[in-house]
């Protein structure tokens, strides 16, 4: 409960800079439209207008001011256009219509968590690896490294396009993407954790003449379960992320990508944002799952989450 | 090689190479311990005694020289799993309860189910944790744990203990404390136990036979045999006897320390 008073603060400054932020951004547009319909503007002609700011002209036309906040194709949405925007189409529609969020969260979220999946196993296979075998840290690091070097939003298209032409579709193409930007936080987080015992510990089991294979199970893999947690929490967001980039340049028809994609193109900012939205309540409502997850398991191993 | 020769070194030599050169770690050390002896190491930081403890359990190997355990190599015997190992710090697995840490070496020598349950509950009786099997290691004290963790090196009945400074870290109270019970464990397990220590009242109080050692190079600067009884209350520590043994491993720590 201590965390949430810090939290909130910083959510009403954000808000409090946004909502004044909405007045500048948004007068030169809302006083066009006013002028069409019908008011009196000062000065009366666009061009003329374009030599104030945003600032000045709010003070020269005071009565626009409540105008910025309802336009219909704002520059900067006001907050609550965009909760009204959130609310309507998660649950003003069903959810199987093509206007729904909910619709368009789990065309984005199936592949999100498959990528997940497949980034974890194949991030814990490949620091396994790493760790076991000198040759695969040889070889195998320095792709994974440079692999997170390549512009994904580059990369995307290619992988979808190249999945395409093999006969490969749905939701699996997004979900490499998603994996292939998942998988390293893994990597780099179990290398690091299954490395973590120290030398008295790895002495110990010396001592006790145990097998490579008893250091794994028995000290090695528990004692990466923190790290493990921590690399869980960026891989999920990176999946997330992942997916939408994999939605935007492909001309996908659903999904988050899909949405802030038409809103831009459509001069639809609302709409944009509001998916944008979605993306972010999304992104931390995984994370605060596998942060739930992390502190039971870490309680229940007698360690403290880090 | 007598009978009861447990541990013999001989003409022991080991060379660190480091940055800044070589490090002799150990040089011409030769040292017999005998069966059932309770032998302490003392000296200075750098004299080499955890070092020569490590080697004794296979954890280093000598540059040259011979060194025999139970009659094996030390590699041969730590293979065999004749000594259990006390480090400075408990190092119990915080996600296994006391007695499975305990539990852990034998898992590891693969002994069975209801084996490890009586030998489980046996170590603990020795070390005085009866009833905390189920506990994790943070609901226990510092001394505690130390002792559970002794209890991990005693569970699969190694003929000899090695202790590298297993209570540095424990304040002087709890210490002595545990030094009573180690001596009353000794007694009743008659195990072999080499000890390296920092304190020289603790060394005096302990052992049948105190090691002095020095540093630069690292070297056996005397070996005092200890004339008191096999029964010792924590009150021997101020007879004159003690003191007089006390006072010789003192000298033997200045004479070390001339050569610097």
């Amino acid at each position: 409960m201590k965390s949430i008073l810090p939290v909130l603060t910083v959510i009403l400054a954000v808000l409090l800079i946004w909502v004044v932020a909405v007045v500048p951004m948004n007068i030169h547009l809302t006083a066009d439209q006013a002028q069409r319909d019908g008011l009196v503007v000062t000065p009366d002609t666009a061009i003329a207008r374009q030599e104030f700011s945003g600032i000045g002209l709010a003070i020269k036309n005071p009565r626009l001011i409540p105008l910025t906040y309802v336009g219909k194709r704002p520059n900067l949405p006001s907050p609550h256009q965009i909760a009204t925007e959130i609310y309507d189409t998660v649950f003003g529609k069903k959810i199987t219509s093509k206007r729904s969020l909910v619709y368009h969260g789990w065309v984005t979220l199936a592949p999100t968590l498959l990528g997940f999946v497949i980034g974890t196993v194949l991030g814990i296979i490949l620091a396994v690896g790493i760790v076991f075998s000198r040759v695969m840290d040889k070889s195998v690091m320095p792709w994974a490294i440079v692999s997170q070097t390549i512009p994904i939003l580059a990369l995307a298209p290619m992988i979808i396009v190249v999945l395409g032409a093999a006969g490969v579709q749905g939701v699996l193409p997004k979900s490499i993407i998603a994996a292939y930007l998942s998988f390293f936080p893994v990597v780099v987080g179990m290398v690091k954790g299954l490395r973590s015992p120290d030398a008295m510990q790895l002495d110990l089991l010396r001592t006790y003449n145990a097998s490579n294979n008893q250091g794994y199970w028995k000290l090695r893999l528990p004692s990466s379960t923190p790290y493990l947690f921590a690399s869980l929490k960026i891989g999920i967001s990176a999946s997330l992320i992942g997916t939408i980039v994999a939605e935007l340049p492909t001309g996908a028809k659903a999904g988050f990508g899909a949405r802030m994609l038409v809103g831009d193109q459509y001069g639809q900012p609302i709409l944009a944002w509001a998916a944008l939205f979605a993306a972010a309540i999304t992104a931390a409502a995984l994370v605060g799952i596998i942060s739930m997850i992390e502190r039971g398991t870490l309680r229940q191993m007698g360690m403290k989450s880090t | 090689m007598t009978q009861n020769t447990t541990i013999k070194a001989e003409g022991l030599h080991l060379t660190f190479d480091t940055n800044d050169g070589p490090v002799h770690a150990l040089q011409d050390v030769n040292l017999e311990v005998e069966k059932g002896d309770f032998v302490s190491f003392i000296g200075p930081s750098g004299c080499g005694k955890t070092t020569f403890l490590r080697c004794i359990a296979g954890l280093e190997t000598p540059t040259s020289g011979n060194i025999s355990v139970n009659g094996m190599t030390p590699d041969e015997a730590r293979r065999a799993r004749a000594y259990g190992y006390v480090f400075q710090a408990a190092g119990l697995y915080p996600w296994r309860t006391i007695g499975g840490n305990i539990r852990l070496p034998l898992e590891i020598m693969g002994f069975s189910k209801s084996e490890m349950a009586e030998r489980i509950a046996r170590v603990l009786e020795l070390v005085d944790l009866s009833g905390f099997d189920k506990k994790f290691p943070w609901q226990l004290s510092g001394g505690m744990q130390q002792r559970a963790s002794i209890a991990r090196a005693l569970a699969f009945d190694a003929e000899i203990l090695l202790m590298d400074e297993p209570f540095g870290a424990l304040d002087e109270i709890v210490r002595d404390h545990l030094n009573e019970q180690l001596l009353q464990l000794w007694a009743r397990t008659e195990k072999t136990i080499c000890f390296v220590t920092h304190s020289i009242p603790e060394a005096v109080y302990l052992s049948t036979k105190i090691v002095v050692m020095s540093p630069r190079p690292g070297r056996i600067s005397d070996v005092i045999e200890s004339t008191l009884p096999k029964e010792r209350p924590l009150e021997i520590r101020d007879s004159p006897e003690f003191i007089a043994i006390a006072q010789r491993v003192r000298d033997g720590l200045r004479a070390g320390h001339g050569y610097d």
